[in-house]
């Protein structure tokens, strides 16, 4: 399993660390509300087929990265800096 | 017996190997296979479940029968294909799975009791009475079962794993590999050519035909002459890719040293690849398929192609008398290259009406082999014909049900072979694995000239991809007969026909499975165990599935198959976990005063990937808590040193460095002065302690963070974490230091004056008062210096840039034993903190809060931060929540244990009542006894409280009163002083 | 039909003609009083104890694929109750207490093997932690022995004692751990379902559930349909999606495990072992192939396969740990679906849909857990309230924070469990 990452190209694997859902680029408010955080921090869609999620290439640049990919088939659609995404979205 | 004026082999070099202790001579480019048949030896192994005598099937990696064990003593390795090992001086070979011997295995005896054991049968049976499962019935199976056993000696060989790169891998170096590679070497294609066997060419070393009119192995010879000219392609011989994965990763396995007898030093005997190829061109042929008929199992009885390639690579025949037995013109070769090299054939027997054969032989169309008689070695054969049944004297029988196209690769991403009836076969489906095309027969093209045609054009359409032009290939001259087949799997009749030649299952058992509604191709694999044998069912599983489609009345395709994962073939585990015996299965962090330590006799342990000193033993010191206890002294009463480099040190810049810590931490870092340290507690997300630690302002927007040493890892990414994907708009960058600084705790009433002899411009309380931190000097060299405890001690930690950590070291230690100190290890340093209450992992070991460890009150109220909200919910803390304390035993027994539960005074030691647990202990110099630190159930309201400490598994039962954690200079004075 | 030795022989000597199946294929009917969808080991055990404790007969199991074909039929079947925390705790001991009467209850060989756990810890805090776990085995009635180094050696000499990254401080013992045989597992759940009237429907996938007023009323599937007064969800991986088909987000992420088993070979390993600092376990089967496994391979997946990154750090598990498995031959490596949890402990519980339960949320425990869930969510289907040993499984309790049970620290990230 290879992954682009945007900074050093093509890399194995086991150069990223990997998080989970990119839902956690959304932190709630403070007073979100117990079902915002329950969602943020525990449920997950869990898609089979496409998702987004987050890993770092920590053995690497240290990028934190957006991941678009297929939980079925392991395609990678896209790879993105988490920052420019969280940037475009926040 | 050995052919006059066939065969590949290198007949001026004969080399001698043994098999079970006797003698052989083959030659250079045999195998164990080849060299036994061409000494007449045909019984080479036992099955799994009878013991039924067996011979070879194959001339190659799916050999299910001829399994051996190679070599002697620790480097002996069971299990090896004979069709594989190449001989060698020196070899040594044993047969397996035989008791007491291959020729005589009174084993067998379960084939005298089949009835008894068909599929499943142990389900059914050995239930009663319920302890004799472990005690007899399982011990007795475990024994019968098995093929070859490990030496049980730790691996005494080098294995290797390697990473390659490149534009095209090309999987299997037949005629269609071959024009494969050679299209997109042309091309200008970077190029890995791998192939199983020694030597490169398929089929066409195993065959008689002609390509561009010269001898097949002959062309492939020039073309892989060609290849290994060129700058930009690798030939990898002796190499399986075991499996495709995603991206293009391909996992191959190229065996080095196996046919060596003796290696150059170092060298491995297999190397581990994991290749990434941009495309792949997938070559991997065809493996043939027996039929099914009762004893076709006797040695003597192999495929036909195997018989070819025994004859036209080997030069062997493996009979004298050789029948032939088949359901497609494929075997008629068989019979014509027999013929040529003057072997005499009994029968050809084919179960086809309509067939043009010619040779001097008798040939019986429309007819069946459907027994075989013999012991140990094929006698006979029985066939049936449309005038009635005969017997035919042979010594071999080649047997060919059809090609099986090598679709493994494609199923290794979940997917599915498609089944074309016209060859009556599972093709690869394409787009099974992004990137790889299949070519030749392993995609249902058997013809010689079809594979070349095939290979040329998928290579053009690969270079095509890569935006390289395709060169001009002349496609050779070759035979292009038609592939004429009519499916046959299974002959009737009474008797075992078997299928899965190594697990023993029969045509019956699959039938057998069917009635007992394991109807499902994966319940019939899991209840007769067929395909589960070493060959994973290569030889088999499309026979077994044409059974059990005829028995369940559905189609083959209807009938489904099971899944082929990884490896192809199988893979030595010392291969794939290459490097990593002994100290090689992680990194080893020494600290820069490691060398220091081991001088002075510490015995060093494992903290993380780090080494630390556990206690620094002195002369006359029979136990580790005397030193211990000297060490705790040290510090209590004059200073100790310990090098405390492996916390992690990060250090933070920017602007917004100190947002970042306000968010990371629970409490306030934003209101801390320059040139001071505080303490900080981090919380996960889902409110849980994370990490402890201080953090010193070294200027405006510079800060030092320090974790634990086991932590350090995980600070660091979630600071990237917080900075990067919750608040990009930050300006602050972090890095880890933790290597570039050598940092030593100085603790003890004398710190003070230790530290002022080697500062060079010495502090007092007010320039270096409790809590500051500021960059200094230290005998010349620029360093940091924090006064910060761990121990409650007057104490400070003195970094220096880690090339002069080690000097520093030595030279502080040296000065601390002129005070009446020296240097402390892991020993002390937990004593010394358990003495003041401070936690470590041991307590916030994942599942306390700021609540447990009472320090709920440091979550500022005053602003988010990572945990807050979720720290805040009702089961978080709620009252009755184990929490931090400290105990001392009050009763007879004054010993405590970390791992032991606590209870009621009074209460019996079950599940039901457990009040809590102790999570660190240590005798303490300072109070005289043992002491602990754990969590009780509402713990600081149970102060006073007496309570029972029981550790099971060490008998001690304790009774222990229950007090504050801190258990020497509560008010903290000493540290301050 | 009973099974029994005698049976063997005398169908042995009369042709194996008189063998039934061993369950029956149902059609679907229209409607039953409980459904369980998914006819893996938890489903088909929830049926039997449905069955067997509540006397509920009329009940199918809709199963989209084979029965057995999920979880049950590819882990390293390793069967053991040293857990540590309350809630787990009663529950496995609960579970084991089971698997010790299986065979009796079932009539069915499932080969349950008590050869004896050993987790092998590798410091003096892997050591204290490991005895917190010993002790609280105890208290809960089970059985566990601490092993000095030496200990240890006495039982696995064949470990690297001497020149090893992670040196053996000591090991866990649970005599009453072990092995069985996975599919056998499920089968003789399916056999004793099947016999007390339970309907188990093959190729039948699940496609929607029908709720009308907060209340369940049935399933539609691809063959047809099917309505029912209660149903379970018993799905694993798989959760999420049907889940999602009742309106819930749930706590979990579904990741890849593998597991590899090699050629057979002559016994060499008699335990299971666990090794501390690699996440790797083993034993050997007894057919003889060693078969072991390591950590998910991190990433959220549905592909029951894996990479190689994971499976080659596994094998150098192996070879620091025991070096002598060296030349024994990976045959085949595969990957199953784990319904990860942020506390790394499952889920038995009502829904907010009246007559809609789940049992999800094994992670990569579901072998062992197979009996215990299968009685307790068949207790809680039937009766309507928690079975004490499964009580704490509630989940709720994520988001009110009460009772959660993370043993292995790592907090709410649903791949570090």
């Amino acid at each position: 399993m290879r992954l682009d990452c945007p900074i050093c190209g093509s890399r194995d694997r086991r150069e990223f660390y990997y998080q989970g859902d990119a839902v956690m680029l959304a932190r709630p408010a403070v007073d979100a509300g117990e079902a915002a955080w329950d969602g943020y921090v525990h449920l997950r869609d869990n898609p089979a087929g496409q998702t987004r999620d987050l890993w770092q290439h920590e053995a690497g640049c240290g990028a934190w990265l957006v991941v678009t990919r297929d939980t079925v088939t392991h395609a990678v659609f896209s790879v993105q800096l988490a920052s420019d995404v969280k940037g475009t979205t926040a | 017996m050995r052919i006059k004026g066939k065969g590949l082999i290198d007949r001026s070099n004969t080399v001698s190997f043994s098999f079970d202790g006797r003698s052989y001579d083959g030659f250079e480019g045999d195998t164990v296979a080849s060299a036994l048949l061409a000494n007449d030896v045909t019984l080479m192994g036992r099955s799994f479940k009878y013991h039924r005598p067996r011979g070879v099937l194959t001339a190659g990696s799916e050999e299910p029968n001829a399994l051996v064990t190679v070599g002697s003593g620790a480097a002996s390795e069971p299990n090896v294909r004979a069709t594989m090992q190449e001989v060698y001086e020196g070899l040594r070979v044993r047969s397996q799975n035989a008791w007491p011997s291959l020729d005589f295995d009174l084993m067998a005896v379960n084939n005298l009791v089949s009835p008894f054991l068909g599929a499943g049968f142990y389900y059914k049976t050995f239930m009663w009475p319920r302890k004799f499962w472990e005690r007899f019935y399982e011990p007795v199976i475990r024994r019968a079962a098995g093929l070859g056993g490990l030496s049980g000696a730790h691996n005494p060989d080098t294995y290797e794993r390697a990473f390659a790169f490149c534009d095209v891998l090309v999987i299997g170096a037949g005629p269609a590999g071959l024009m494969a590679a050679l299209t997109a070497a042309r091309g200008g294609a970077d190029v890995i050519l791998a192939d199983e066997d020694a030597l490169m060419g398929g089929r066409l070393n195993a065959e008689t035909y002609l390509i561009a009119g010269k001898p097949g192995h002959v062309w492939a010879a020039e073309a892989v002459a060609e290849l290994a000219g060129m700058d930009n392609v690798r030939l990898m011989s002796r190499t399986t890719v075991t499996g495709a994965y995603d991206q293009g990763t391909f996992g191959a396995l190229e065996r080095v040293g196996q046919h060596h007898g003796v290696r150059s030093k170092g060298a491995p005997l297999e190397c581990f690849w994991r290749i990434v190829a941009k495309h792949s061109i997938l070559t991997a042929g065809a493996l043939e398929r027996p039929i099914a008929f009762q004893n076709n199992d006797r040695p003597g009885i192999m495929t036909a192609g195997a018989v070819r390639a025994y004859l036209n690579r080997w030069g062997v025949s493996p009979g004298k008398a050789l029948t032939i037995f088949g359901n497609n013109d494929d075997a008629h070769r068989t019979a014509r290259d027999l013929a040529d090299a003057g072997v005499r054939i009994a029968a050809v027997v084919d179960s086809r009406t309509d067939v043009d054969v010619k040779g001097d032989f008798p040939v019986y169309r429309g007819a069946q082999v459907f027994n075989t008689g013999g012991g140990k070695e094929l006698e006979s054969i029985s066939i049936r014909t449309i005038s009635g049944v005969e017997k035919i004297q042979t010594d071999c029988l080649a047997m060919s049900g059809g090609w099986n196209p090598t679709v493994h690769l494609t199923c290794h991403m979940n997917g599915r072979p498609t089944w074309r009836p016209d060859i009556q076969a599972f093709v690869p489906t394409a787009g099974a694995i992004p990137g790889m095309v299949a070519a030749g027969a392993c995609n249902g093209t058997f013809s010689t000239r079809g594979c070349l045609a095939e290979g040329a054009d998928v290579a053009g359409k690969v270079l095509g991809t890569l935006g390289k032009k395709v060169p001009d290939v002349a496609l050779p001259q070759a035979e292009d007969a038609p592939y004429r087949m009519e499916p046959l799997w299974a002959v009737a009749g009474k008797g075992r026909a078997w299928l899965d030649f190594q697990n023993d299952v029969s045509v019956k058992d699959v039938a057998q499975a069917a009635v007992e509604n394991f109807r499902s191709v994966e319940h019939m694999k899991r209840y007769t165990t067929q395909g589960m044998a070493t060959d994973q069912g290569k030889n088999s599983n499309v026979g077994a599935l044409a059974v059990l489609a005829d028995a369940t009345g559905r189609g083959i395709p209807e009938t489904g198959t099971t899944t082929f994962r990884p490896p192809y073939s199988p893979v030595t585990i010392a291969a794939m976990g290459a490097g990593a015996q002994g100290k090689g299965f992680a990194p080893q962090r020494f600290t820069t005063s490691h060398s220091a330590s081991v001088e002075a006799g510490a015995p060093m342990i494992e903290a993380g990937l780090w080494y630390r000193p556990s206690y620094f033993p002195k002369a006359g010191e029979k136990t580790w808590r005397q030193s211990c206890d000297r060490e705790v002294g040290y510090v209590r009463k004059a200073v100790g040193v310990c090098d405390v480099s492996t916390l992690g040190k990060i250090d933070i810049q920017g602007p917004d460095a100190a947002a970042l810590l306000d968010f990371v931490y629970t409490n306030m870092f934003s209101t801390l002065k320059v040139g001071r340290v505080r303490y900080g507690l981090m919380l996960r997300e889902d409110g849980t302690v994370m990490d402890d630690g201080t953090c010193a302002r070294l200027g405006d927007h510079h800060f030092v963070m320090t974790t634990t040493t086991a932590a350090a890892g995980t600070v660091m990414k979630h600071l990237e974490f917080v900075a990067q994907c919750l608040h990009p708009e930050w300006c602050v960058a972090m890095t880890s230091v933790t290597e570039q600084w050598a940092q030593f705790a100085v603790a003890g009433p004398k710190s003070r004056e230790l530290l002022n002899g080697v500062l060079d411009a010495p502090i007092d309380n007010d320039s270096w008062p409790f809590m500051a931190c500021g960059d200094t000097s230290v005998l010349g060299v620029k360093g940091r210096l924090f006064r910060i405890s761990f121990s409650g001690e007057h104490a400070y930690e003195i970094a220096v840039p880690a090339r002069y950590g080690e000097s520093l070291f030595r030279e502080l230690v040296a000065r601390a034993q002129g005070l009446g100190g020296g240097a402390y290890g892991m020993e002390a340093l937990n004593v010394l903190r358990i003495e003041k209450g401070f936690i470590t992992h041991a307590e916030i070991h994942g599942r306390t809060t700021a609540f447990d460890v009472g320090m709920a009150g440091m979550i500022s109220a005053k602003k988010d931060c990572v945990g807050k909200v979720m720290a805040a919910r009702p089961g978080l803390v709620s009252a009755d929540r184990e929490r931090l304390v400290g105990m001392k035993p009050v009763g007879a027994v004054k010993m405590l244990s970390a791992g032991a539960h606590i209870f009621g005074k009074d209460a019996e030691a079950v599940r039901e009542n457990d009040q809590g647990y102790v999570t660190s202990v240590c005798f303490s110099p300072e109070v005289g006894t043992y002491i602990g630190l754990g969590f009780v159930k509402n713990g600081p309201e149970r102060y006073g409280e007496v309570m029972r400490v029981v550790d099971h598994l060490r008998a001690l039962d304790v009774e222990v009163e229950i007090c504050p954690p801190v258990f020497f200079d509560p008010e903290g004075g000493r540290a301050r002083g | 039909m009973r099974f029994s030795g005698l049976r063997v022989l005398r169908e042995g000597l009369t042709g194996n003609k008189g063998w039934a199946p061993h369950w029956r294929d149902a059609e679907p009917k229209a409607e039953y009083d409980a459904i369980i969808i998914g006819g893996g080991g938890h489903g088909l055990s929830t049926a039997y104890y449905l069955a067997k404790e509540h006397g509920l007969t009329n009940i199918a199991v809709l199963e989209k694929g084979y029965l057995g074909g999920g979880n049950v039929g590819r882990n390293t079947t390793i069967v053991r109750a040293n857990y540590f925390l309350q809630g787990n705790s009663e529950f496995y001991s609960h579970s084991l207490k089971l698997w010790e009467g299986l065979e009796e209850d079932l009539n069915y060989n499932v080969m349950h093997s008590q050869r004896g756990l050993i987790n092998l810890f590798h410091s003096d805090g892997q050591r204290d932690a490991f005895a917190r776990r010993g002790n609280a085995m105890i208290n809960q009635g089970d059985d566990a022995v601490l092993l000095d180094r030496d200990g240890v050696r006495k039982h696995l000499p064949y470990l690297d004692f001497d020149n090893v990254r992670f040196p053996i401080y000591g090991g866990l013992l649970h005599p009453r751990g072990g092995t069985a045989r996975h599919d056998a597992v499920a089968w003789g759940y399916a056999r004793g379902a099947s016999d007390r009237g339970v309907d188990l429907v093959q190729q039948c996938e699940v496609t929607g559930i029908d709720i009308e007023n907060g209340q369940v009323r049935g399933v539609q599937t691809t063959r047809g349909a099917i309505r029912a007064k209660k149903v379970g969800i018993v799905v694993a991986g798989r959760s999420g999606q049907v889940a999602a088909m009742a309106g819930m987000r749930l706590p979990i992420e579904s990741h890849v495990l593998q597991a590899f088993v090699t050629e057979g070979l002559k016994p060499c390993i008699d335990h299971v072992v666990s090794f501390g600092m690699g996440h790797f376990y083993i034993s050997q089967s007894d057919k003889g192939g060693l078969v072991f496994g390591g950590d998910l391979d991190f990433y959220a997946s549905y592909a029951s396969r894996g990479n190689l990154p994971m499976a080659e750090h596994v094998m150098e598990a192996g070879m620091t740990l025991m070096p002598m498995i060296g030349k024994a031959k990976v045959l085949r490596s595969w990957g199953g679906i784990m319904d990860m949890t942020p506390d790394g402990s499952p889920i038995i519980d009502k829904t907010d849909t009246k007559g809609l339960f789940i049992d999800c949320g094994w992670c990569y425990g579901g072998f062992k857990a197979v009996p215990g869930s299968g009685f307790s969510f068949a207790h809680l289907m039937a009766t309507g309230n928690h079975h004490a040993p499964a009580a704490k499984y509630r989940l709720d309790r994520f988001r009110n924070g009460v009772g959660l049970m993370d043993e292995e620290g790592t907090g709410s990230q649903h791949n570090l469990h």
